[in-house]
């Protein structure tokens, strides 16, 4: 087991507490939250892709299952702790399970994005027609297009009175987003991890290397879809209503703009992608000249054009570039040459 | 007794009608150094890849150490300590050459010893000085060099090579001699090769492939004087 550096740690820690306290002061908690909660579902997409090379249309399948999921189980026990709890496992469950059926079948690239995204279509219309009285999971109806209403939402463990709302749920969201982002940080520092890249990088040399792949991206999925399901079951507290919109392909495609816009590889990458294009969405949803998606898709259109590896390494790359510059300036160009020879 | 490490028996492959490998019995002992040879298509890698476990052969049986692992995946066969390199240099492009071996390592070491074994083998390949380079950005004998790298990191007992020395610069060649030599003091090697020199310079027995059964399997040098070899691997006029 790998701990992360407590160095990281704490700096990780501290910027996002200078975040989490200055943030507020520009934009409404109710509206942070909510990009909170996509970027948690950017990184979680940011996670299985960037870095594990498995490009998944149907991480849309897995936030709604997890809202689902949240919303259900609220209804039947009463009380949020044990139903977020829940809202993890089904999705990665869920996950698991699709992953064997793709993986152990050698399904790769295309096949793997078409397959998810049939999933995704699939939940979609089930829940879609599931508006009928038969349709009941315990206590809860699944209400078809009208979605679930009116569930326990998030509330202080042990207390179903005391109800989480408004800043402190901007804070439980916050700190859920750094708890999240230091695990994924973690989990990438480990064997698991490096081996995880490895497998993106060469599947076949990882197999004869004597790692079971399939077993490993399954895993690797899992872990994705458990993030998923957990920013699904956060989406449902601050929406207080969940809807088969949650599973639509819209929601699917938005995932993987985020990524490509952020930049895949990196874990801030699709965090920042995911909130920084949901807030530009939210300022144009106020406005009624231009479409929405027209926005998105021309960004899309422009980041593929002219940046295409996302806005943080080519902002890390810029950083190198400017930082390095200065002591080979002193030194004469010798570690240079040496690569060059060797190479 | 020397120990069989690998053995194949009745081994055929078909593909449609085409019979790539019929009915091929081989056998490999222990730090045994063996070269396939043949013209093409005359099933030297489809023999390779069924050993390898990345094809299952139509019949016959595959036997490593005494354990039948015909049908089993490259991961299963790898597990038991064979090293595999396939034709193509496949390597991880987007890592460094460290993160290369550490990786071939960490697969039969915990994490800090998969460190140190990765030093010891960057050591022993001479890449110290690109240690840290992505392999993608590294020449082809380079390239080559690493995959062996991330073989041996492995301390394999069997090693599977496929062309190692295909498009190597002569110098290049002679290195990976002097690497397969010192393969062979801890493992059994398997070479399918085209290189007629580099043949020459590292094997004793070699066995001849010819339309995908084994022809003949003889020491080097009465292999290359035999007129059937000549005939079917050399063409008539060499």
């Amino acid at each position: 087991m790998v701990i992360l550096p407590l160095k990281e740690a704490v700096t990780t820690v501290l910027v996002a507490a200078v975040l989490i306290y200055t943030l507020p002061m520009m934009i409404s908690t109710y509206t942070l939250s909510i990009l909170l909660i996509y970027a948690m579902l950017g990184l979680s997409l940011g996670l299985i892709w960037g870095f594990g090379g498995i490009l998944c249309f149907g991480q849309a399948a897995f936030f709604g299952l997890g809202a689902y999921s949240y919303a259900i189980a609220a209804i039947n026990i009463g009380e949020s702790t044990l139903p977020m709890v829940i809202a993890m496992l089904v999705p990665a469950l869920f996950a698991a399970v699709l992953g064997v059926f793709m993986f152990y079948g050698r399904l790769a690239d295309v096949y793997l994005g078409v397959i998810t995204l049939v999933v995704t279509l699939i939940l979609f219309k089930f829940i879609n027609s599931t508006a009928g009285p038969s349709y009941v999971i315990g206590k809860a109806r699944l209400g078809g297009y009208n979605g679930i209403p009116g569930f326990q939402t998030l509330n202080v463990p042990g207390q179903p009175d005391n109800y989480i709302w408004g800043d402190p749920f901007y804070y439980v969201c916050a700190v859920a987003l750094v708890i999240v982002f230091l695990f994924v940080t973690a989990l990438l520092r480990s064997s698991f991890g490096r081996i995880a890249v490895g497998i993106r990088e060469n599947e076949q040399r990882m197999s004869l290397m004597g790692y079971d792949v399939r077993a490993r991206k399954t895993v690797l999925f899992a872990i994705g879809a458990g993030i998923a399901g957990l920013a699904g079951a956060l989406f449902a507290n601050w929406a207080e209503i969940v809807t088969p919109g949650l599973y639509s392909l819209g929601q699917s495609a938005e995932i993987i703009i985020w990524c490509i816009v952020g930049g895949l590889g990196t874990r801030v990458g699709p965090m920042l992608g995911a909130a920084g294009l949901a807030y530009l969405k939210f300022l144009l949803g106020q406005q009624s000249m231009i479409d929405n998606t027209l926005i998105t898709g021309l960004i899309l259109v422009l980041f593929v054009l002219f940046l295409p590896k996302g806005v943080v390494p080519a902002v890390a790359d810029l950083w190198k570039l400017s930082v390095r510059r200065r002591p080979r300036r002193k030194r004469p160009n010798r570690r240079i040459r040496a690569e060059r020879v060797d190479g | 007794m020397v120990e069989t490490v690998l053995e194949a028996v009745g081994l055929t492959m078909r593909f449609g009608g085409v019979v790539a490998s019929d009915n091929v019995n081989f056998k490999l002992k222990a730090r045994e150094l063996r070269c396939l040879i043949g013209p093409n298509g005359a099933g030297k890698s489809t023999f390779f890849k069924c050993v390898t476990g990345l094809l299952t052969p139509t019949s016959g049986q595959v036997f490593m150490r005494g354990d039948e692992v015909t049908g089993w995946s490259p991961h299963q066969v790898a597990s038991l300590g064979v090293g595999i390199k396939m034709q193509v240099p496949s390597v991880l492009d987007g890592l460094s050459v460290q993160e290369n071996i550490w990786l071939a390592a960490r697969r039969f070491l915990s994490a800090p010893e998969a460190r140190k074994k990765a030093a010891e083998v960057i050591e022993r390949l001479a890449l110290g000085p690109i240690a840290r380079v992505d392999l993608g950005r590294l020449a082809h004998g380079e390239r080559q060099r690493v995959e062996l790298g991330t073989v041996v990191a492995a301390d394999p007992w069997l090693i599977l090579l496929d062309e190692p020395a295909a498009g190597l610069s002569g110098e290049d060649v002679e290195l990976m001699a002097e690497l397969v030599r010192e393969m062979t003091r801890t493992s059994a090697v398997v070479i399918v090769e085209h290189d007629m020199q580099f043949i020459r310079s590292i094997a004793n027995t070699v066995t001849v492939f010819h339309q995908g059964a084994v022809l003949m399997e003889d020491h080097v040098d009465k292999v290359m004087s035999d007129p059937t070899v000549r005939n079917v691997y050399l063409g008539k006029n060499a």
